[in-house]
């Protein structure tokens, strides 16, 4: 039996209005690799961010015990100097240097004074090795692929002693073969140098094909632990632990609906990376929707749903679209936010804070700001028509505010997603695309919007609700497409979704390559 | 609900208390030299570019706190072209204007295009026009002119922009102005009561009506004071009157339009502002474009004032422009401030530098205290905000 390296006791983390971590424990042993997994706002970012001193000791409850004995980390700083090292997602090289000076940022080769540049570059060149990149460490990062960069991030991480890894979604912006490379990468740092490591990972496929442990972190809990060695892991045994989860009647029904004709049609929608312009991140992909219809769109973080509605939402992402958009049956070519809006299409972002609302601004003025031509005459605005119009949103969405004069930036998540959502229904639109709407807001909020929604449909509206909660989607849809990896992978009345078969889904496109490989390679 | 409180109301006013505070400082400093009518209406008349540039200045900052550097320079160059047309080549004077405003709007459009639409750096594109415009002027006088600099402008050029307006002599009450004066005055009170009325009718909240009588009677004292001022120095000073109709348009621009809301909008969010379908890079475009007209506005101004160009004009003026925003509560990061925000900082400095001079304080002394004006005007700003957003 190896020694515990690490142990996390009971650790309980509270954001304001929002339990995110409720006493979870984790151990995980010298030497093996462990896979966090669990939806999108499970907690898995914020137990790592514990761990690493990103939120520092006392800002939550519990115990780390690594190596022996309790650790306070006040930032991240001190985790690194016990040898814990975190990955995270978004990778955190400056472009316009080169592989050596990244690696060494902060933790300077030389003299306190004089930075030693032979040393940096010949200590870089043996980590470079280490992890298989034969490129030379005065290299430009911004001359490497995204696969090279995240070997860069590893070999800094072994620069730093790492006794134990964090790897954040190491994968989600790699291909195919260069995710491999590095889950392979990984297993060889294990074998040869004894390595711990703790992967986040979506992509179930590659935690079976990398982890000895798995843990299954759900609504802030630690669900189970399962073990690689004692028993044969399916992934369809993960997304049991996953969603496991009841649905009770959190989601107010819609009565007398009358689903009518196709108001948005989109075929064959593909659009590229604006940065990387190789990259699909929508592919191929045909939607419809009709009046009086709530559509679902499920997908984890990064399956490409908001690039999708973006692109659709008058170019307002993406480069290089192709691809057909109807709108009440004509063809149409939306080409900025502004045409969008006119020919009656809105799409209420995901991001509230930062592209959904302006925070210095009023309620009043953020309310009617996709539409101010209702209220204004030859561009004078009607200041009273104005508030008359921000007053009656406010009372029909039961926004919590003495005034409409406030400013939008001392609003409550829930009440910014109500002002967003009146916004978005004063500029009168057909389509309402709903990304996350209800991100980040408390289960009260939450039941609020979901009547707002019904109202909408009941109103002869088309609304696409995309997000990344199963539970949500399959209470409040009539029908379902599940997308995956760029593509449409499933679609389904709501009435025959169940959390496993959508979840099967999603598998069924990521899964089978690599794991097939994987146990042809082992026989 | 908002309940009408004094406090609000003074912490609002605080740049306007604070100017009141000021002047009446220098005015006992000074003696009551600060009071007199010359010195009222040089302080209008020395101070009136500022108006001006800061309102195409405001216009620039609200988009998201970008400046134009090349104010200044582009205020001397343009006062050369218009001297070569007007006394040079002996152009007359609408076609001169015409020219001059053209002349403008092309710097403007290419200055704007470079900003919004090959998204070069606001600071970086107008530090090539600091530069740049600054010799080119200074080349031009120095062709034309053995002095290097252009004078004898023709007088129905320079009537449209200096001089007073039915001018009297000096220490006689000018009726002309007087009148105008308590027009000016006469509308602020109507305008006022009228619109709370409007308020009262349609069971908004308004302000108290004794709060606005006292409201309204303090600014009619200071028109009137300036205007009995300005009756004393020989009449109504032309400068004024374009001071006003560019204050007025522009306030109303800002406060009343979807012009204005989309300027607000861009600083306050650019990425909200485009996907709620307002076209960002028009609104840069506009932004600069705009301030190249006012500026060749203020630049006809200064020629006129001197009756001459030359390659020392505009010097700083784009830093006038700027401090008069930041100490008038602008923010630095776009996104709000007020045109009456803007002329209150213009003439809080304006007070200090003149009070300052007439208690003939050396000019190296004067900047320091400017320096410090600004500084704290934008640490009040910030903290004041910090303030909020605990509540």
């Amino acid at each position: 039996m190896a020694k515990v390296l690490l142990e996390m006791k009971s650790i309980t983390k509270t954001f304001p209005g929002v339990k995110a971590l409720d006493n979870v424990n984790l151990q995980v042993e010298e030497g093996e690799i462990h896979a966090l997994v669990g939806e999108n706002g499970a907690g898995k970012s914020t137990l790592m961010n514990v761990l690493s001193g990103i939120y520092p000791h006392g800002t939550y409850e519990g115990d780390i015990v690594y190596d022996g004995e309790v650790c306070e980390f006040h930032n991240i700083k001190d985790s690194e100097k016990k040898g814990i090292v975190i990955i995270h997602q978004e990778l955190a090289l400056i472009p316009y240097m080169t592989i050596g000076e990244n690696m060494f940022l902060g933790n300077e080769q030389g003299s306190k004074w004089c930075i030693d540049w032979n040393k940096t570059y010949a200590e870089a060149d043996k980590y470079l090795a280490m992890v298989g990149l034969s490129d030379s460490s005065k290299t430009l990062i911004k001359d490497i692929g995204t696969g090279k960069q995240q070997l860069v991030e590893i070999a800094k991480a072994l620069a730093k002693n790492a006794k134990l890894l964090i790897l954040d979604e190491p994968t989600s912006s790699l291909n195919e073969t260069d995710s491999r490379a590095l889950l392979d990468l990984m297993k060889k740092l294990q074998k040869e140098e004894g390595m711990t490591m703790i992967i986040i990972s979506h992509k179930l496929n590659e935690v079976s094909y990398v982890a000895d442990k798995i843990t299954v972190v759900r609504d802030g809990s630690t669900i189970e632990t399962l073990d690689a060695k004692t028993e044969q892991i399916s992934e369809a045994r993960i997304i049991k632990g996953m969603v496991g989860r009841e649905i009770t009647d959190r989601f107010p029904k819609r009565h007398d609906v009358k689903i009518g004709e196709t108001l948005m049609e989109v075929k064959n929608w593909t659009v590229f990376h604006p940065e990387f312009a190789e990259r699909k991140v929508v592919d191929d992909v045909s939607i419809n929707v009709r009046s009086g219809e709530v559509v679902g769109i499920y997908g984890l973080m990064g399956a490409g749903r908001t690039e999708l509605a973006m692109s659709i939402f008058g170019r307002s992402y993406g480069i290089g679209i192709s691809g057909t958009l109807k709108l009440r049956g004509q063809e149409v070519t939306l080409k900025s936010p502004k045409q969008a809006i006119a020919e009656g299409l809105a799409y209420v972002t995901e991001d509230r804070k930062g592209n959904g609302l302006v925070l210095s601004n009023s309620i009043k003025t953020n309310t009617t700001l996709a539409n101010l031509k209702a209220i204004s005459k030859a561009t004078f605005i009607d200041k009273d028509k104005e508030y008359l119009v921000a007053e009656e949103y406010k009372q029909k969405l039961r926004t919590k505010t003495p005034s409409v004069e406030q400013l939008v930036g001392n609003l409550s998540g829930g009440n910014q997603q109500k002002v967003l959502l009146a916004k978005w229904m004063f500029a009168d639109p057909d389509v309402l695309i709903l990304d996350e709407p209800t991100r980040g807001i408390d289960v009260g909020a939450k039941y609020e919007i979901y009547c707002i929604i019904n109202d909408l449909a009941k109103a002869g509206k088309s609304v696409v609700m995309i997000s990344s909660e199963l539970p949500e989607v399959i209470g409040m849809s009539d029908r379902i497409y599940i997308m995956n990896q760029a593509k449409i992978v499933g679609e389904m009345p709501a009435s025959e979704a169940t959390q496993e078969n959508i979840m099967a889904c999603i598998v069924g496109v990521g899964g089978e390559s690599a794991a097939a490989d994987n146990k042809g390679g082992e026989a | 609900m908002n309940k009408f409180s004094i406090k609000d109301v003074l912490k609002k006013n605080v740049m306007a208390i604070a100017l009141f505070v000021i002047y009446v400082f220098f005015t006992v400093m000074t003696g009551g030299n600060m009071f007199t009518s010359s010195n009222v209406s040089s302080l209008i008349d020395q101070n009136a570019y500022v108006f001006i540039l800061g309102v195409g200045m405001l216009m620039c900052m609200l988009t998201g706190g970008n400046i134009d550097l090349s104010v200044g320079s582009f205020v001397c160059f343009m006062g050369a072209v218009a001297g070569v047309f007007s006394v040079i080549k002996h152009v007359n004077t609408p076609l001169t204007l015409f020219l001059v405003l053209l002349v403008g709007i092309i710097y403007g459009a290419i200055l704007g295009f470079l900003i919004a639409y090959l998204r070069i750096p606001p600071w970086i594109a107008t530090l090539a026009g600091y530069l740049a415009f600054r010799g080119l002027g200074t080349q031009i006088l120095i062709t034309v002119s053995e002095t290097s600099a252009i004078s004898n402008f023709p007088d129905s050029f320079l009537k449209i922009f200096s001089g007073k307006i039915f001018e009297s002599a000096y220490g006689t009450v000018n009726i002309p102005c007087i009148v105008l004066g308590i027009l000016g005055s006469a509308a602020v009170l109507v305008l006022n009561i009228t619109s709370r009325q409007k308020k009262v009718k349609k069971g908004y909240q308004a302000d108290p009506m004794w709060f606005v009588i006292v409201k309204s009677l303090l600014i009619v004292a200071v028109i009137m004071v300036i205007f009995v001022q300005l009756s004393l120095d020989g009449g109504l000073p032309v400068v004024v009157l374009w001071i006003i109709a560019v204050l007025v348009i522009y306030g109303i621009i800002t406060e009343k339009t979807t012009i204005g809301r989309h300027f607000m909008t861009v600083g306050g969010n650019a990425e909200t502002a485009r996907l709620s379908g307002i076209n960002n890079k028009l609104i840069m475009f506009a932004a600069y474009l705009n301030m190249a007209v006012l500026t060749v506005l203020a630049a006809l101004i200064v020629t006129a004032r001197f009756g001459s160009a030359n390659a020392f004009a505009g010097q700083n003026f784009e830093l006038d422009a700027i401090s008069a925003c930041i100490v008038g509560g602008v923010s630095a990061y776009g996104g709000s401030g007020t045109v009456v925000g803007m002329v209150i900082g213009a003439a809080l400095i304006g007070v200090i530098n003149q009070g300052m001079s007439l208690m003939s304080i050396d000019q190296d002394w004067i900047k320091i205290v400017k320096g410090l004006v600004l500084l704290a005007a934008v640490v009040f700003e910030i903290l004041s905000k910090k303030g909020n957003k605990r509540q």
